[in-house]
């Protein structure tokens, strides 16, 4: 038998399953209606989770892309101040922080689409429960065991459908959501242990340290020049980073990422 | 006839349009005894193109059941299996 029909056949014999074990028709329409409206709450539930996991991986993107930028600008200051090894080394811890921002920004984009899809099925699902209602009321008002089952089965079938439907929807985007969820924390480990550069500059940054060193370094150098042409001991010093060769020497090997769990 | 597609909605479909959608339903059924998630991914998109394509949406309060149903689009081919193999996949 072909995939179409035996899928219908399975949603079916789940509603009749469910028709079958209630004696007084109207005892069904009302039980069916609480089970509706259950899972329409469980349906916004579900949106609200996957927009959580949305903007957290929005955040993360965010707080990324500020290091990626801050060792963009420290390369560029490595290279002014004459040494290609640390800007090297910068652009590239500059070059995984942008893969992890597109593997973000796919995430990201599954997220959304399930969360526009799952937007769709709570607003149709809720137009179902409504009509549903009203059908229900109906049937109720003008009960007849007789004429009322054929009718009562009909609208049963229709929304038992639309229920299935919209209930292994939101499985599927919690398992989604959950597959998620433990990437999104992972990364955030990632960012709480250093192995992703705090951008918040709170952790000691090896390249920001040896440019500041250097800074430092000239600084001084540049004071003394200073006092020693007031003193008329020697020519007035040049202040342009650009000029002259850096005080501090260059690292014989520049420090690699440390990993998740190293000691900072 | 009313179809669905799981995920998306339902859309009524002239009769004259079976006979294409049910050959395409075999091509995904070999597929899917094939165990060829390529030719399944294929066939399924190809079948679910022309539903919509052939089809007239349902208005969102009709309360129509399906005569066909059809398994939504980034579906895998094990969870097609499970769901015709009716083990609770989706929900009474």
């Amino acid at each position: 038998m072909s995939v179409m029909k035996r899928l219908s056949m399975i949603f079916k014999s789940k509603a009749n399953k469910a028709l079958d074990k209630m004696e007084d028709p109207r005892e069904t329409l009302d039980y069916s209606y609480q089970r509706q409206l259950e899972l329409l709450q469980k349906v916004r539930r579900g949106v609200a989770d996957v927009a959580t996991s949305r903007k957290r991986v929005e955040l993360q993107i965010n707080q990324i892309e500020q290091q990626s930028s801050r060792l963009e600008d420290q390369g560029r200051k490595a290279l002014s101040v004459g040494r290609e090894d640390l800007a090297r080394e910068a652009l590239s811890r500059r070059s995984s922080l942008q893969t992890q921002i597109a593997d973000l920004r796919v995430q990201h984009d599954n997220l959304q689409a399930e969360e526009e899809k799952l937007t769709t099925a709570s607003q149709r699902l809720q137009a179902k429960v409504d009509s549903f209602r009203h059908k229900k009321e109906t049937i109720k008002a003008t009960y007849t065991a007789a004429e009322a089952q054929t009718r009562i089965n009909e609208a049963f079938s229709g929304i038992s459908e639309e229920m299935g439907d919209v209930g292994l929807a939101i499985q599927r985007a919690e398992d989604k959501t959950a597959q998620m969820q433990a990437r999104a924390g992972a990364i955030d480990e990632l960012l709480a242990s250093g192995a992703l550069d705090d951008f918040s500059g709170s952790r000691n940054d090896d390249i920001q340290a040896e440019l500041d060193r250097m800074g430092g370094g000239r600084d001084v150098e540049l004071e003394l020049a200073r006092m020693k042409a007031e003193l008329g001991q020697g020519p007035a010093p040049q202040p342009s980073l650009e000029q002259g060769q850096p005080q501090a020497q260059p690292q014989s090997q520049t420090q690699q990422l440390r990993q998740p769990g190293e000691p900072a | 006839m009313i179809v669905r597609i799981m995920g998306e909605g339902q859309v009524q479909i002239a009769d004259g349009d079976l006979g294409v959608l049910n050959e395409l339903d075999s091509e995904l059924e070999a597929a899917i005894e094939a165990d060829d998630e390529p030719e399944f991914r294929d066939k399924l998109h190809a079948l679910l193109d022309k539903v919509r394509h052939v089809g007239k949406a349902l208005p969102d309060d009709s309360l129509e059941p399906s005569e066909l149903i059809l398994p939504p689009a980034d579906a895998s081919i094990e969870e097609v299996r499970e769901m015709l193999g009716d083990s609770g996949l989706i929900p009474g």
